[in-house]
């Protein structure tokens, strides 16, 4: 099969941008949509033009460094499926399939296909960890934890930050990865002592990073490649609105024993 | 001060603010389409209502001021959202955008404008009763008596001001933009709130849908009756004279009226 790209192409931030229309060399439709990419890449080296530069690490859909948008979609045709286990199968042969980068202010251009997406690290660093004694593995089921939580927390637990469900949202918000961080931890006992600190840093940080608001329209649950809940976005939500409520901890004054 | 600043301040607060204002609106919509409803029965029955709220300045005003508060928090948040999602996203998609998405959920700033612009509309059409909007004449020529009292026909200003096709046609438009505001604004007011886990999501959803269309429906049916004459259209014969007259012989009207119904 053979089909043809349009491509975003750019040189890197500081350069304006375009859509560049490329033919696809001869394509087995059993080849994944970056070995596509691979094999176009190749030829483009070997008629010594500048190769498309996209993201990719484990091609395996669980590392969350592939993104591309195909046909205005994150992720391309499929519903719970990364770019990366995205097969030419899916395509016609004689297709015009149009790749953009995933669009964000959050997430700025870096090159072509390629966008920074540390904003979401950024986010991580806020809050998204429990703070643990570090040692000897614990006895296992020594802490209770409820079996539907356990699930709960395990769907949460699948994001794999690779920023879907920013690209999809017309807003460009990030509500559903900064819900799933926090109801990942906040659900399990070992999240509590920073539950609400958690989501009020996290969500701050959010905000700073210039995402936009949720009006949920539901695109980031219909894109995200692990089908994370948007009732996930209702308990940050909700989390949030104890915590501003609860207020800031009551100031110490002078320091403790020792 | 400083909890309202940090509602202020962030995103989920301010969307905070749109469900909490948006729920203190969707029950104004009920309460005013119970009184509205009253059309439907004798003109005293509407008169009769209309005059008793107008005899309670302190709860009307206390009520007028409450929803201007509302209606302002309302859109001044969604205005300011509308432009930072404007801003997180300087650069389009070439190839579709808003996956999944439904239209009410992607124009909600629209429909809620088309509102805006209907009730300051209808504010002036039958709370001010300016007489150059309604496309038929001075309202406030309109009274009737009531108890031995001359009071203002409200049942004759809408039986009037619905036989108008374009103030019609202008209702029901809004109407249907309500429709799909409410339909999506509904339930997304509950998730907004934290209100939402997977059992109660059909059931919101379901309450979304539900009250959309008997919203809609209420209201849609009363100028449409009044326009297809089915509603009051002899009192409008008679009502109609006082246009012209410069001060209203209402006490005739309302016996010529009773008068015929006794027959």
């Amino acid at each position: 099969m053979k089909v043809t790209l349009k491509v975003w192409r750019q040189k890197n931030a500081n350069t304006p941008g375009g859509f560049k229309t490329y033919s696809s060399p001869d394509l087995n439709e059993n080849m994944s949509f970056l070995e596509m990419l691979d094999v176009v890449n190749e030829e483009l080296a070997n008629k010594g033009e500048e190769p498309i530069a996209f993201d990719h690490d484990c091609r395996e859909g669980i590392c969350g460094t592939c993104s591309l948008v195909i046909d205005g979609k994150p992720h391309g045709p499929h519903q719970g499926v990364a770019t990366c286990q995205t097969y030419m199968r899916s395509f016609k042969n004689g297709d015009e399939i149009v790749i953009e980068p995933f669009r964000a202010k959050a997430f700025p251009l870096i090159k072509d296909l390629v966008v920074d997406r540390a904003a979401f690290d950024r986010i991580q660093h806020a809050g998204g960890f429990i703070s643990v004694r570090t040692g000897a593995a614990p006895d296992a089921n020594s802490i209770p934890v409820p079996k539907e939580n356990a699930d709960l927390a395990m769907d949460a637990a699948q994001c794999i930050g690779c920023g879907a469900c920013v690209a999809a949202c017309k807003n460009a918000s990030a509500m559903l990865f900064v819900a799933a961080k926090v109801s990942h931890l906040g659900l399990m006992p070992q999240g509590q002592p920073e539950r609400y600190k958690r989501v009020k840093a996290m969500v701050d940080q959010m905000d700073a990073e210039g995402f936009g608001g949720c009006t949920v329209t539901g695109s980031c649950e219909a894109v995200c490649p692990k089908e994370i809940s948007l009732d996930f976005i209702a308990r940050m939500n909700r989390d949030y609105g104890v915590a501003l409520l609860k207020g800031e901890p009551k100031a110490m004054e002078g320091g403790g024993v020792g | 001060m400083n909890l309202i600043n940090r509602v202020w301040q962030s995103s989920l607060g301010k969307k905070y603010i749109m469900a909490l204002t948006g729920c203190a609106l969707f029950f104004f919509l009920i309460g005013h389409l119970l009184g509205n409803l009253q059309v439907f029965g004798q003109p005293e029955l509407i008169n009769t209502y209309a005059h008793f709220l107008k005899s309670k300045p302190g709860l009307l005003w206390g009520a007028r001021l409450g929803l201007l508060a509302c209606v302002g928090l309302h859109i001044l948040a969604a205005v300011q959202l509308t432009a930072m999602n404007k801003e997180a996203r300087p650069q389009g998609y070439a190839g579709g955008s808003a996956y999944g998405a439904s239209k009410a959920s992607q124009y909600m700033i629209v429909s809620g404008l088309v509102i805006l612009a209907f009730v300051v509309y209808h504010l002036a059409h039958f709370t001010a009763l300016l007489p150059g909007v309604n496309g038929t004449g001075d309202f406030r020529k309109l009274t009737t008596v009531l108890h031995g009292q001359t009071v203002p026909d409200v049942y004759a200003m809408m039986i009037l001001g619905f036989q108008v096709w374009w103030v019609v046609a202008f209702y029901l438009i809004a109407q249907w933009m309500l429709f799909n505001h409410l339909g999506h604004g509904l339930a997304s007011m509950f998730q907004s709130l934290g209100l939402r886990n997977h059992v109660w999501w059909p059931r919101v959803q379901g309450f979304a849908k539900l009250a959309s269309i008997g919203i809609f429906i209420g209201y849609a049916i009363i100028p449409v009756a009044i326009f297809l004459r089915i509603v009051g259209a002899d009192y409008a014969e008679k009502a109609k004279h006082q246009f012209s007259q410069s001060s209203p012989p209402a006490a005739t009207l309302i016996a010529e009226v009773n008068g015929k119904e006794a027959k």
